[in-house]
């Protein structure tokens, strides 16, 4: 069992004949996930490594193929038209990779998305993979290992070093999200945490969050009065100067709001298990699960 | 991305936000011509440098105040002749201080009443969000903590923007008197339109004034960027002032790499922004200070990381250097080679910790171990942070 992608998943590419896209979606390919569509406008007819097809709208993409999940690796300038024309074809879950949309484009998406049936994740995120099922994004996929641990986090490389130390206790993963290091993002830290505390195949989860906003406390609050699995969380940016924005756009102390000493003591409060460094964090979940 | 207070000025301007009538000038003799044209004996100059706490600096000639209200064009050419080229030291210049290039002249007006006001995006409703208040002039965190009930929250729909109605209604809520209440109406909108139209981040107003003759204007505004909308804005990046930067952070982003300088003296070049940043959490855990936050990114190349390499190695405080890479996009082989081109272009003076993980991770610690540098490997991240901080001590 997993949240939001599986065996089921077919998947389009949006952006799949550019150089990050095309590499991105053979290596999705090659670990398995079903591949079923790529679009880029005025390549409609091409076929993509000898099997899929690529459309020159979504629209078309989607009526063609069925594709229910997209993955998008178009340039900042023109993301936030592409995840609208994704959402506008009714395809359920809209993963969102691209780096540097400006803030205000990203406002706009979530305001008009607000009456839409779609998920977005991201964006400026690595994705999601339920290990051996499923990849979608851009993280190694031979560092996962099947299992029940979720994990959740605004940061790529500090997914893949909970998932390295997860899979090198001997402990896989159900689902990993990556919702991604932008100020607006489609989907929270709560929103994942609600799903993996509703979903039978993952029995205990790590929460990895970082200075900036307050959506690492609201899932603590919530995960203290409402989830009943073992959590442990890491919180990066402990040492970082207020004011500056720590290369993720939404990574910045601003006017004594979004410390990582705040959040942490929320997520303490919560009875959350906090690993003290970011070596702790698959150690910090053992610790809580053997409680 | 900061900007000068002129600049803020020639923003306002263009979006039609009433403020002090001014200009901008480079040598005693312009500034002497802004004076006269203004036509007034109420005058103020001000050093342009982007640090606080300009009226109680002083500059290392000995001169005092880096704002000065002064009476005639005369009087403002000779304070003029005082801060151009000198260096400014404030509060939060440090020691060194800042060369002061260019200074404002503007009317000095008579203040009847400060407010605040400022617009910001709401991260937690994903909107904008103006938050104004009656307490101007003041530092608008101490007026949230002990009198939250004077200040106001509006959120803007992100899809319509500001409509005139809540502009009207936030001149109300100031206790704007109503002869001025379109006047604060227009500002208002003005202001949200330019916040939008250059995708700003922040906009400050502090103070927003009524002055004694009557007049709404907006005496000083801080602006913040979204660098990721800068593409869109060479009107803004036009703004930028490199001699007001960290000369490390300019030479990074001349290399499309995202750095911030520290004081301490372990450098670190590391991949993502999350675990840059932790990283630098666990070499504090362990003992040591970080020299920086440098984040090489998902796609960097082998050139990259090299000018990367080389700004850490050129920081004359760093005593020892961590490489901490957990490949995903970024391919190890790729940083090992970049590590190796720089090392034998610059020396490597100080003791080097490499830890390699993710795709690649066999080719990239077979280039280095066959590269024959100095280095020492470490085996995760606590391990890496351990040597790192014993290195450097």
């Amino acid at each position: 069992m997993s949240i939001l992608v599986d065996k089921n998943t077919r998947l389009l590419v949006q952006g799949i004949t550019g150089k990050s896209g095309a590499f991105h979606a053979k290596s999705c390919m090659e670990y398995g996930t079903n591949v079923v569509a790529g679009v880029t406008p005025g390549r409609g007819g091409e076929v993509f490594e000898g099997k899929v097809p690529v459309f020159d709208t979504t629209y078309e993409a989607r009526k063609q193929t069925g594709c229910n999940a997209t993955m998008i690796f178009v340039p900042p300038a023109g993301a936030a038209d592409s995840i609208l024309e994704a959402v506008d074809a009714g395809i359920e879950l809209v993963i969102c990779i691209t780096e540097g949309i400006p803030v205000l484009d990203m406002m706009k998406v979530k305001a008009a998305m607000a009456k839409s049936k779609s998920r977005l994740i991201g964006p400026n995120c690595p994705g999601i993979i339920t290990p051996g099922a499923c990849k979608i994004g851009i993280m190694p996929g031979y560092i996962h290992k099947e299992g029940k641990v979720g994990v959740v986090s605004r940061s790529g490389t500090l997914t893949y070093e909970a998932v390295w130390q997860l899979s090198s206790r001997g402990h896989g993963q159900s689902t990993c999200v990556g919702i991604g290091g932008d100020p607006i993002n489609g989907t929270s830290h709560l929103d994942v945490v609600k799903m993996f505390n509703d979903d039978p195949g993952t029995e205990a989860f790590i929460m990895i969050g970082e200075i900036g906003g307050t959506a690492e406390e609201e899932a603590a609050e919530w995960i203290g009065k409402n989830c009943k699995k073992p959590v442990a969380a890491f919180i990066a940016g402990a040492t970082a100067p207020p004011g500056r924005r720590m290369g993720h756009a939404g990574a910045i102390v601003s006017g004594g709001k979004g410390t990582a000493s705040g959040k942490i003591e929320a997520i303490q409060a919560a009875g959350i298990e906090v690993a003290a460094t970011p070596a702790d964090m698959a150690d910090a979940l053992l610790r809580r699960m053997a409680r | 991305m900061n900007i000068h207070e002129y600049q803020a000025k020639e923003l306002l301007d263009m979006f039609g936000v009433a403020n002090s009538p001014g200009g901008v000038a480079s040598t005693p003799q312009e500034a002497e011509k802004i004076a006269a044209s203004l036509n007034t004996q109420d005058l103020v100059i001000k050093a342009q440098v982007h640090a606080g706490g300009r009226g109680k600096g002083t500059f290392k000639n000995g001169f005092k105040g880096g704002v000065h209200l002064c009476k005639t064009p005369a009087e403002i050419r000779d304070t003029a002749a005082k801060m151009l080229g000198e260096t400014l030291v404030t509060h939060q210049t440090g020691e060194d201080g800042r060369v002061v290039r260019k200074v404002l002249v503007a009317k000095s007006v008579e203040i009847q009443k400060e407010l605040y006001f400022a617009i910001l995006i709401d991260r937690a409703i994903s909107a904008p969000v103006i938050v104004a208040s009656t307490e101007g002039g003041v530092d608008i965190e101490a007026v949230a903590e002990h009198t939250p009930e004077k200040i106001f929250h509006l959120p803007v729909d992100p899809l319509i923007g500001l409509q005139p109605y809540e502009a009207r209604k936030l001149a109300k809520m100031l206790g704007i008197p109503t002869a001025l209440l379109k006047d604060a109406a227009t500002l208002f909108e003005n202001l949200y339109k330019l916040f939008i139209a250059r995708d700003c981040s922040m906009v400050e107003v502090n103070p927003l004034v009524i002055t004694k003759d009557n007049q709404v204007l907006a005496l000083d505004a801080k602006f913040n960027f979204d660098d990721n909308a800068l593409f869109r804005h060479p009107d803004v990046q036009a703004y930028r002032d490199i001699e007001e930067e960290d000369p490390r952070e300019v030479e990074a982003s001349k290399h499309s790499l995202s750095y911030i300088g520290l004081d301490g003296n372990i450098a670190c070049l590391v991949n993502g922004a999350g675990l840059a940043m932790a990283t630098m959490d666990i070499i504090k855990h362990h003992g040591g200070e970080p020299a920086n936050f440098l984040d090489v990114g998902g796609g960097a190349s082998e050139q990259q990381v090299t000018e990367a390499f080389k700004i850490l190695v050129a920081d004359s405080r760093v005593k020892a250097i961590l490489v901490n890479i957990f490949g995903g996009i970024m391919k190890c082989d790729v940083i090992a080679q970049g590590i190796i081109n720089a090392v034998k272009a610059v020396n490597l003076p100080v003791p080097l910790v490499v830890r390699l993980e993710g795709t690649n991770v066999d080719a990239g610690r077979k280039l280095l171990s066959e590269s024959g540098l100095k280095l020492t490997a470490a085996t995760d991240i606590a391990d890496a942070a351990q040597k790192v901080v014993a290195a450097a001590a």
